[in-house]
């Protein structure tokens, strides 16, 4: 018996040990890593001589993708890349729920394991200080690496102006260096569904005051007129930084609040203002009111699929999101699914927070000339125009492309579709303000509405949840 | 028990002697042989301490992706971890979420031996049946009962309506949230405790139960006195693995409830998992590892002793 004793011990201690290691082993990965970027020029410049697609013939890029449909529109169309450039390219595909948590680590590693992957603007705010995106600013300005028909100027340019910043927390976007390219987007606004609008006689909210009263109007009423176990709005909620961005930043914002104030390049929390807490409490209520059931695992799966399924009377969320359920043979709903940019804030205001699906390079590749490239076809005109006409790539980054007439003809039959995008696209920019503790924030901001939601004192909550964060991003 | 054979030793075997023939093993290689055996075991342990001491290395920084050239800090992680409220939280967290799964889990799974101890052709089925939720991973799990437990689709309401309960909000309230994540791991992980605890049965010796059935004890006082003592190392086994787990749990948490609403599920492992990961803050997630490491040393420390002074207890059983 007394030889147990030690042999329990170090049974126990690798035990435990190993329970931590994959964790430690994932963290240990880019300790004394390169650090900031900048200096020492860019690959870019290496690029000389005239445009040509084909100066990278025979070279293979890697690309990290997430499964969505705008990706299905890029993947049937690469082999038209490979013919125009004799590149290859090699793709993975990751779900959602994990594309960020791979790409985060892979970028970490300090590895070049994918030379171009997708992100979103925010991910900028969080991958570039580190130095782990190329600035792809010297390659837009090299003739050389960049064909003319590429045409910067055809994107729209708050889009082109999401993914440039200058890396300093606080400062405003469009400035600085561009770490990703626009390359699909959503705007969010109101779908709803026109059967049961018509029904009970409702008209589209122009006001939140009447958002919030059409959804609890919905929720009591539409069951009584056919329309079984259907509540009033679908909206965001569960406990992640997603919550925060779209109906709620969007509506957030046409009330003319902010996340932060920037003063002196001091950054201070400002959800917690007497106007931001008002706001917040009447979202809240609404959702309580008016929302799912379970609305605190909602995410923008079950609010898209609840629009679609007629468990929903209107979706605050991606334009996409209702697209993807309006489009014929789609869902129960398709067909009856309009589009409407939403309540207007006090003053008329139609600020609209938006989503970018960007396509950013690894600083880190060792094929920066084909990665190029490849970018270069993926936010083109050709491309672009072909996923939008054939493939379901809506919400076209290039003017172009949302002026195009088969692209307007193929959109057409979504009531208000068009209506909605040419009248909020000027208006829809990145509300938040860009500092590198974005996803803690907003993932505490989700939680602290959450709890709101439960019944907390909404007051309480949000200075809470200012002073937790004043301490991290100040 | 080393075999007495030497060079000289070998020389008169292999003369005489009708026994099969001994290998020759020269004295240097027998030397090395003990050094030879635990290179396995060291490379091991060497895979497990280094990624471990690098990590708790690591905790002495503010590393951090916004921070790649980071400065040594001492102990200030810990510090800052200690003298925040939400480590408390999570902290209570973890300990309520631990001892309720494996509570409920010891006793479920004690009871359900039981009762499969006594049966015959049944039990056997049951016995295969039950081990079904330990072949499903646990996040496949959560997603699933993530499903069931869908207030408006979900199949736990509708099969609860007749009862007047179609409605519950399971996930949607901090308890909710919380017995919800329990439950989960319960179903999950009940069957383990129950085969632990069946395979204790079968091994218990029959004649203490005989001489009690000709004394004419009843089936409480025979459970009391006679099974759960001899049961009781096999039960605490499965206690103690069950309850360092559950210390660790993140799968089961985190595809239900992500550890919210607001911050009532987040356990340890998902505030380790958001600050190292998500948000990047490398050191400082990996503190939140090393401290829940030792909270799971000691505490399993603590157990095993109490386990070893059973089994001597047991032991002392007359068998």
């Amino acid at each position: 018996m007394e030889m147990r004793v030690p042999d329990r011990r170090r049974f126990l201690a690798l035990t435990a040990a190993a329970s931590a290691t994959p964790l430690l082993s994932a963290c240990g990965a880019g300790f004394g890593g390169d650090g900031q970027s900048g200096g020492g020029g860019s690959a870019a410049d290496d690029v000389t001589g005239s445009f040509d697609w084909k100066k990278a013939k025979g070279r293979t890029v890697k690309a990290l993708l997430n499964k969505h449909p705008y990706t299905d529109a890029l993947i049937a169309d690469l082999r038209s890349f490979t013919e125009k450039t004799g590149i290859k390219v090699e793709y993975d595909v990751f779900p959602e729920d994990n594309y960020f948590d791979k790409l985060t680590v892979d970028l970490s590693s300090g590895r070049a394991s994918y030379d171009i992957f997708m992100l979103g603007a925010y991910m900028v705010w969080q991958y570039g200080p580190p130095g782990w995106l190329e600035d792809l600013g010297p390659w837009m300005s090299n003739s050389s690496a960049t064909g003319a028909e590429w045409d910067q100027g055809d994107f729209f340019p708050n889009l082109l102006q999401a993914d440039q910043w200058s890396l300093k927390a606080g400062a405003p976007l469009g400035q600085g260096g561009q770490y990703a390219l626009p390359w699909g987007w959503e705007t969010n606004v109101v779908a709803y569904n026109t059967e049961v609008f018509k029904k009970l006689g409702l008209k589209p909210a122009e006001t939140f005051d009447e958002l919030r009263e059409i959804s609890g109007a919905i929720k009591r009423r539409a069951p009584g007129a056919g329309f079984d176990g259907m509540y009033g709005v679908a909206v965001r909620g569960s406990r992640s930084w997603a919550t925060i961005h779209p109906g709620f930043m969007t509506m957030y914002s046409r009330y003319g609040l902010k996340d932060f104030t920037v003063d002196g390049g001091k950054i201070k929390p400002a959800m917690n203002t007497p106007e931001a807490v008002a706001f917040t409490r009447d979202w809240a209520e609404m959702v309580r009111k008016g929302g799912p059931p379970s609305w605190t695992s909602y995410t923008w799966y079950q609010c898209s699929s609840d629009l679609g399924a007629k468990k929903a009377g209107m979706l605050f969320d991606a334009d996409t999101a209702a697209y993807f359920q309006a489009v014929k043979g789609a869902s129960p709903a398709a067909g009856k699914i309009a589009f409407h940019p939403g309540p207007k804030g006090p003053g008329g205001s139609l600020a609209t927070n938006m989503w970018i699906w960007s396509l950013g390079m690894n600083a880190k590749s060792k094929n920066k000339h084909a990665a190029w490239l490849f970018l270069q076809w993926a936010t083109g005109k050709e491309h672009l125009r072909k996923a939008a006409v054939e493939g379901n790539h809506i919400d076209p980054v290039r003017k172009s492309v949302s002026q195009d007439p088969a692209y307007k003809d193929k959109m057409k039959g979504l009531e208000g579709f068009i209506e909605t995008f040419e009248t909020v696209v000027d208006q829809t920019k990145i509300q938040f303000t860009p500092q590198e503790q974005f996803f803690d924030a907003t993932t505490s901001w989700a939680a602290s509405l959450q709890e709101i939601y439960g019944g907390k004192n909404a007051k309480s909550v949000l200075n809470g949840l200012a002073s937790d964060l004043a301490s991290k991003v100040g | 028990m080393s075999s007495p054979l030497t060079e000289t030793d070998h020389g008169a075997a292999s003369h005489g002697g009708s026994g099969p023939s001994a290998r020759v093993v020269p004295r240097r290689r027998r030397a090395l042989r003990p050094y030879l055996l635990i290179v396995p075991a060291l490379l091991l342990t060497g895979g497990i301490l280094y990624p471990f001491g690098l990590g708790l290395y690591y905790t002495l920084f503010d590393f951090a992706a916004s921070k790649p050239r980071p400065d040594m800090v001492g102990l200030d992680n810990y510090r800052r971890i200690f003298g925040e409220s939400s480590f408390w939280d999570s902290a209570w967290v973890t300990v309520l979420y631990a001892v309720g799964a494996a509570a409920v889990e010891t006793v479920l799974g004690v009871a359900v031996a039981l009762l499969l101890h006594r049966s015959t052709r049944v039990g056997r089925v049951l016995e295969k049946i039950l081990i079904l939720p330990l072949m499903i991973a646990p996040v496949i799990a959560a997603i699933m009962w993530k499903l069931m437990l869908q207030p408006s689709v979900g199949v736990v309401n509708y099969l609860l309506k007749p009862f007047g309960m179609g409605g519950v909000q399971w996930t949607d309230t901090p308890a909710g949230a919380l017995l919800s994540s329990i439950a989960v791991d319960v179903w999950v992980y009940t069957p383990f405790v129950a085969i632990l605890a069946l395979a204790g049965l079968r091994s218990l010796p029959v004649s203490p139960f005989e001489a009690a059935a000709v004394d004419g004890a009843g089936w409480w006082f025979t459970f009391r006195k006679l099974t759960l003592p001899m049961l009781w190392p096999y039960v605490l086994v499965a206690v103690i693995f069950r309850f360092m787990d559950s210390l660790k749990v993140f799968d089961i948490i985190y595809a239900l409830t992500e550890g919210g609403p607001g911050d009532s599920t987040v356990v340890l492992q998902i505030r380790a998992y958001l600050e190292a990961i998500r948000f990047q803050r490398y050191s400082y997630g990996i503190s939140y590892m090393i401290v829940l490491w030792a909270v799971v040393y000691l505490v399993t420390m603590v157990l095993v002793r109490y386990l070893g002074k059973i089994q001597n207890r047991a032991a002392e059983v007359p068998k």
